[in-house]
Order: C-alpha cells, then structure tokens, then sequence
C-alpha cells in the first residue's frame, strides 16, 4: 500500500483533531482505531472547555486551546453542544477567597478574563448553592461541549478532506510502520500515538491511569447556570497518591447535570466504587443541598492519562522509543478535551518545524525520560 | 360506586376513583407526562416503573414515575417540563 504522510493511531478526541491537522495541510492521513472511535476517556469526561492555570505551561496551553474552540464555536454542529457557560471556582472559606484574588491576578497577566464575585454575587449567579460561601471566580469565556460529538466532528472533517479511517486495532507501531490485527501493514514515516492512557505499543511511555468517576442526572433546566468547580479542588485533585473526590458540576444543554469528580491511582478496574461514589455524592451535597431530590440516571468511570508534571506529551517520542518516526499525542489527564485542538497544533508545528503559538518545549515527550530508560534505550 | 377524589393536573381539576395511579389520571385526562429532548410529547408505556417514559411533576417534584404513585386527595400533578 502506497505510505501515508502520516498514521494516528487513537480516533479519540485527540488523534480526531491531529488527523484534522493534517488533513488540512493536504497530507495523505491514516486514522487506526481498534475499538469505538471516541469511545475511551474521550467519552467518559466532562467536556469541560476551562483555562486552568496550575502550571504556566498548562495556563499556556489551555488558554491558547480555549482560545481555538472559541475560534471556531459559530461552525460547530448542534450536536457538540458548545455553550459558554462560564467556570465558578467556588471558595468556601476566606483563605479559599485569597487564592481567588490571586487566581483573578495570575489569569488577567494571561491575558484570560476572570471576576470576582462575593458571597451575593455567588448567590444571585448560582441560587442552589448552599449559604456561607465566600465567593468565587467567574471565567466567563470558559465552555462546555459534548466530547464523542467533537471529537466525531473533527474526524469527520479529517475524513472529508481524505483521511482513511481503519477500525482495527494496531498489533505495532514503530519505524514508520503499523501492522493491524487484519493483517495489513500500513507505513508512513510519521506515526502518532494519541492513545490515552493505553500504552501497549510503547510500554515506556510514562502515563499512568487515573481512575474517575461520574454522575449525570435527569433533566432539571434552570438548576444550574454555570459549570462549577470546588477551590479545593486544586488541592484534592493534585495530591499524587491518595484517592481524592472534589465537587464539580456542570449543566447539559438538555438540563441533565453532570457530577464528579473523584480521582483514583493503581486501580484500573472499570467498575464503580460505591465507596468513593458516596463521597462523591457527600461532596457535592455539601455545596448544593439540593440535589439530594434530582435523580440520578447514570453512573460510570473512565481514565485519565496522567503523567508525573501533569503536562501532556506532545512531540516526538525522540528518546523514548529511539524510533524518529514516532510521535506521541498522548496523557492528557483531565484536560484532553480542553487541549485537543491546542495539541494539534503544537504536534503539526513540531513536525513542520515551524515556530508555535506558545512555547512547545514544556510539552516535549524527552522531559519525562528516567536515566534507566535512557541506558536501556 | 367507586368513591371518588380530585386531583389538579396542568391547572385542570380532575375527578378520579380511588386507586387510580396518576400515570392513568394524566391519561383520562389526556396530558403528556412529559417531553422528550426532541419536544415531543411521552405518555405510561410499560405502567410497572421500568421505562420512565411516564415522569411528570407530582406535588412540585420533577421526574416522578406517576405509573408507581397513586392519587392522593388535592395533589397536583403537572407536566415535566
């Protein structure tokens, strides 16, 4: 078969938005997915489109991503579901109301519009919170959309402008060359690996599996306005080791809300854990009461690609697999819907050798590279 | 002669035997239980809880599956919306 200019192996969200990349550079593109495109932690997440800022290169990188989605928001269909609801970081306390201050200064130095809302700013925006908060911030330019529908409309697009779909699964992947399970043999002498956090065809990648969970309810139009996020929440959901839940709702536009969040290491069984959802759901009542009378439809979990710095690797796999012709898309954490189109970029700019937006090196694969790994390579 | 009782349904007073359910009282009374995503409007299928096609509003509480819930004396039962 004739090679590609490039293969993606992964149809999430990620190797959705690269294959479109690509596609529009007019590149022969190769998309391999062995199971449902869309179908792993792109459709197990949120959709919550939002400017985090717990590192530079992370502030760097999801503002420039939001930035794209909202770029393109007007030509996206119905069905992604892009609403700007806006993100409320909601302080309990008077020490979380201070990281509110300094939250508002570091994003406005980003050039990212945030607000500070007090306790009857917060009541009047989100009636449904319990009283005694102490107020929040609003980033009123974050969204939310629907993943699997995004990420469909991005491998649509790669599609209609000719990129070859193969649902097989990638037996390997290496030297500018993928063998699917059919058999057939498929070349390029680019491949990216945007697989999330499996990492069978290069068991160095360092990503672990980072367990969540989710809620979504019935119908309730009006209850919620704005997708809310617990300040704690930056202090629960960035311990490495122990399991952690934090509140975090986010209104669908149907009125179903969407409830989370917990956070689980060394427990990659997709079963639900009726002990870490009750907390969940003990979290999440603590701030909005309320919700104790909504009815729940839907329980399930999903894994976040999680690396050691928390930033994703986009680059190539350089050292890693001493293969020039790899290429990673990949450990994405909680933020691969978010950084989806941002990474695309970053990863075509990298293989052009044309100069970012932003700074790419944070995000460079051969950062993560242990000593051992080198010797070994 | 059943004994009868009255139950609001969308602002309508409606006259009911006792024992009726409420996903049935919606049906003598032919309003929708509800509206799909899709706006269109769902009435009981199953009438035994399992397709909650018959949610409506019951005393001010969302998503109620009225195939399961009997009508009581002055209770107000409304469309989900």
């Amino acid at each position: 078969m004739k090679p590609f200019d490039i293969l993606v192996v992964g149809a999430g969200i990620v190797g959705s938005a690269v294959a479109r990349e690509c596609a529009l550079l007019g590149w022969r593109v190769g998309v391999i997915e062995g199971a449902v495109p869309a179908g792993g932690a792109t459709a197990a997440g949120m959709g919550h489109v939002v400017v985090m800022d717990d590192s530079p290169a992370q502030l760097a990188l999801t503002a420039f991503s939001r930035s794209l989605w909202q770029a393109e928001s007007e030509k996206l269909p119905h069905s992604v579901e892009y609403e700007s609801r806006g993100t409320l970081w909601v302080a309990a306390d008077d020490e979380e109301m201070a990281e509110v201050h300094s939250k508002q200064a570091t994003y406005t130095r980003a050039g990212v519009k945030a607000e500070v809302l007090n306790a009857g700013g917060l009541a009047k925006a989100e009636p449904n919170l319990r009283h005694g908060l102490a107020g929040a911030l609003l980033v009123p330019g974050d969204g939310v959309v629907y993943p699997p529908a995004a990420a469909g409309f991005y491998l649509s697009e790669a599609r209609r402008l000719g990129a070859e779909l193969f649902l097989n699964r990638a037996v390997s992947a290496s030297h500018g060359r993928v063998i699917l399970n059919d058999g057939v043999t498929l070349s390029s002498e680019r491949i990216v690996l945007a697989v999330g956090a499996e990492c069978d065809l290069l068991p160095s990648m360092p990503i672990q599996k980072r367990k969540g969970h989710l809620i979504i309810t019935d119908r309730y139009p009006g209850f919620l306005h704005h997708q809310l996020v617990e300040l704690g929440y930056l202090k629960s959901a960035h311990t490495l080791i122990e399991d952690s839940v934090a509140f975090n709702i986010q209104p669908r536009q149907t009125g179903q809300l969407l409830i989370g969040s917990s956070r689980q290491y060394g427990n990659e069984d997709s079963a639900v854990d009726a002990e870490i959802l009750r907390r969940m759901m003990d979290r999440a009542r603590e701030y909005m009461p309320g919700l104790e009378k909504l009815s729940a439809l839907r329980v399930w979990t999903g894994f976040r690609a999680a690396t050691d710095d928390k930033l994703p690797l986009i680059g190539p796999a350089a050292e890693l697999a001493d293969d020039p012709s790899l290429w990673l898309a990949a450990g994405f954490e909680g933020l691969g819907i978010t950084n989806a189109p941002g990474a695309a970029r970053l990863l075509v700019d990298g293989m052009l050798d044309r100069k970012s937006e932003i700074d790419a090196k944070p995000f460079l694969p051969a950062r993560l590279m242990e000593p051992a790994r080198l010797a070994h390579a | 002669m059943p004994e009868h009782l009255s139950v609001t349904i969308n602002d309508v007073p409606v006259c009911v035997a006792r024992g009726t359910t409420v996903a049935a009282a919606m049906l003598l009374a032919e309003q929708p239980s509800r509206f799909s995503v899709g706006g269109e409007p769902r009435s009981a299928l199953c009438g035994m809880g399992i397709c909650f096609e018959c949610r409506a509003m019951v005393n001010g509480v969302p998503h109620r599956r009225t195939c399961q819930i009997v009508c009581e004396p002055d209770m107000t039962v409304a469309t989900n919306p």
